[in-house]
């Protein structure tokens, strides 16, 4: 949330999924990138304990993700551009959750994100965790920050399946290979962004700076494109991900 | 945290399930009842008794839908091992075990020909293999599957049956979800049918992506189907899951399956949704 605050203008935000309620895990806005109108998502973790409980830790519910999709859809009419920012460590399990569809909110993300007729660019600032992270990650260019990690499960979930013990999380970590160097070597995120010093917590503003400048560069070269050709070209790098197999 | 977490002694437990249906008598896990293999194999692997669908591997899946002369495809491909994954055992030595106990290269089995009168392609899901989870080569054959349906302009048919992602392929695991969404949405600006079918268990990054994405969704009874699975579930919210939650018949009330159909009448209502759908 920091680094939309400090990128973007204007804030002004949009509330609900106009079906079952708004989720506070989840925030949308319409902004202004160096004054052009932009689309904002992001999901919220909070800072207080009350607001962490509040935000649920940042993990969205089906509305949560429903609301981002009516948002998209918006940014889609008017023809502006979408940013995504995401730091969570997954969708929200719960009752609730799937009593309302978590699984179908996802799905229909992920099939409606592939469409989509504006530029999408994702950013993983921090950890990018499952299908709850690609549901905000389905776009022309996915970038992850340095020091981010992007896993298809949390790596205490893995070691307490794989090693049926959760304090062996460093090796499910170095097994699961969630670095961003990692993830950039299979193929799996476009662009890694520089970390001022030990991390973005470090410095706030030039962090900030750093990766504004790349969604420039990233928004400037999508922009290039005709609506057909970027949309011919995010499908072929979709269909051609993660292709880790042989044919005998 | 993850949708992952699934029941954890799936990886292990399909194959020591398909051992003691070798035998000729199995035990009904829903009545008890003790039953003649040969008695549920003519019954579809329903229970005479009480009606529970018992798993079913892709193919006799396959050879219950298409009639005869169907042909098998895309069977070819191999995971190779992109994470060099290793737990307390190699990823390559679970394969190589998955390979040997099934037969199939993968948890995906890939066919094309007719139901009834329809020309169609199917991707039929295998349990029995890791959890009939889901990796680079299960997410390029289906992606495949749609491929072909697109092409063909043939309605294309799903039959899942997973625990999900397959963690063992990390990330890579992670963008089948991605793939298969986007192949699927080609089919769909096509106008080209297509209907998930929904088989026990169906959870996780398969539910969260191309199970759910239907012009139907249909399931089989009982069948479990869900994000999170159950025992995450229990751990985040400290309290027993109430009976039947994430159960078919659960998702049709909630709104999210169009059907919940018994396997003898579900080659029956393929084929009327086919007609329904056909391409004119
Ligand atoms: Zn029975």
């Amino acid at each position: 949330m920091s680094f939309i605050e400090k990128i973007f203008t204007d804030l002004s935000e949009i509330h609900g999924d106009r079906a079952f309620g708004d989720d506070p895990a989840m925030y949308c806005a319409m902004a202004r990138f160096d004054g052009e109108e932009v689309l904002v998502i992001g999901n919220v973790k909070g800072r207080t304990t009350k607001e962490k409980i509040f935000r649920k830790f940042g993990m969205p519910d089906p509305e949560g993700y429903r609301k981002a999709l009516r948002a998209m859809k918006l940014a889609e009419k008017f023809n502006r551009p979408v940013f995504t920012f995401i730091d969570l460590m997954g969708a929200n399990p719960g009752l609730g959750a799937e009593e309302r569809g978590q699984a179908e909110a996802i799905a229909r993300n992920l099939m409606e994100m592939s469409r989509l007729r504006v530029p999408v660019v994702a950013v993983v600032t921090g950890e990018g965790g499952s299908g709850g992270a690609l549901a905000l990650a389905v776009a022309d260019r996915v970038l992850i920050l340095e020091k981010g990690i992007y896993s298809v499960i949390s790596p205490e979930a893995c070691a307490s399946i794989m090693w049926r013990d959760a304090s062996k999380r460093i090796q499910a970590a170095v097994a699961l290979k969630a670095t961003a160097q990692d993830i950039k070597e299979l193929g799996c995120v476009d662009d890694i962004v520089p970390e001022p010093g030990e991390g973005a917590h470090e410095n706030p503003d030039e962090a900030a700076r750093i990766l504004a400048e790349r969604l420039h560069l990233h928004l400037n070269e999508l922009k290039q494109l005709s609506v057909e050709d970027m949309l011919a070209q995010r499908y072929q790098k979709l269909r051609s991900m993660g292709q880790f197999y042989t044919e005998e | 945290m993850s949708w992952f977490r699934r029941e954890d002694n799936n990886i292990e437990s399909a194959s020591e399930k398909s051992v003691r249906t070798e035998g000729l008598w199995i035990k009904c896990e829903a009545c008890d009842q003790v039953i003649w293999r040969a008695d549920l194999e003519a019954n579809m692997m329903v229970c005479p008794k009480c009606g529970h669908h018992f798993r079913m591997g892709a193919r006799a899946r396959i050879d219950l839908l298409l009639e005869p002369g169907y042909e098998l495809v895309d069977l070819n491909l191999k995971s190779t091992d992109p994470l060099q994954f290793s737990d307390l055992k190699r990823y390559k030595d679970r394969l190589a075990k998955a390979q040997a106990d099934t037969g199939l290269n993968d948890a995906i089995v890939n066919a094309i020909g007719k139901l009834g009168e329809h020309s169609v392609v199917v991707s039929a899901m295998e349990y029995s293999f890791i959890g009939g989870s889901m990796g680079a080569v299960v997410g390029e054959t289906i992606a495949r599957a749609a491929d072909r349906a697109y092409e063909s302009r043939h309605p294309l048919l799903i039959v899942a049956a997973s625990g999900g992602a397959r963690m063992m392929e990390g990330i890579v695991s992670l963008m089948q979800l991605a793939k298969i969404s986007a192949a699927l949405t080609r089919l769909d600006e096509a106008g080209i049918p297509f209907i998930s079918v929904l088989t026990d268990p169906t959870t996780g990054g398969v539910t969260a992506s191309f199970a759910m994405l239907g012009d139907l969704n249909i399931g089989e009874p009982g069948a479990l189907i869900g994000f999170a699975g159950p025992r995450v579930i229990e751990q985040t919210i400290r309290q027993k899951l109430p009976e039947g939650f994430q159960r078919s018949e659960f998702l049709l009330n909630h709104g999210f399956l169009d059907a919940v159909v018994p396997r003898k009448e579900m080659k029956a209502y393929l084929e009327r949704a086919l007609s329904f759908m056909a391409v004119r």
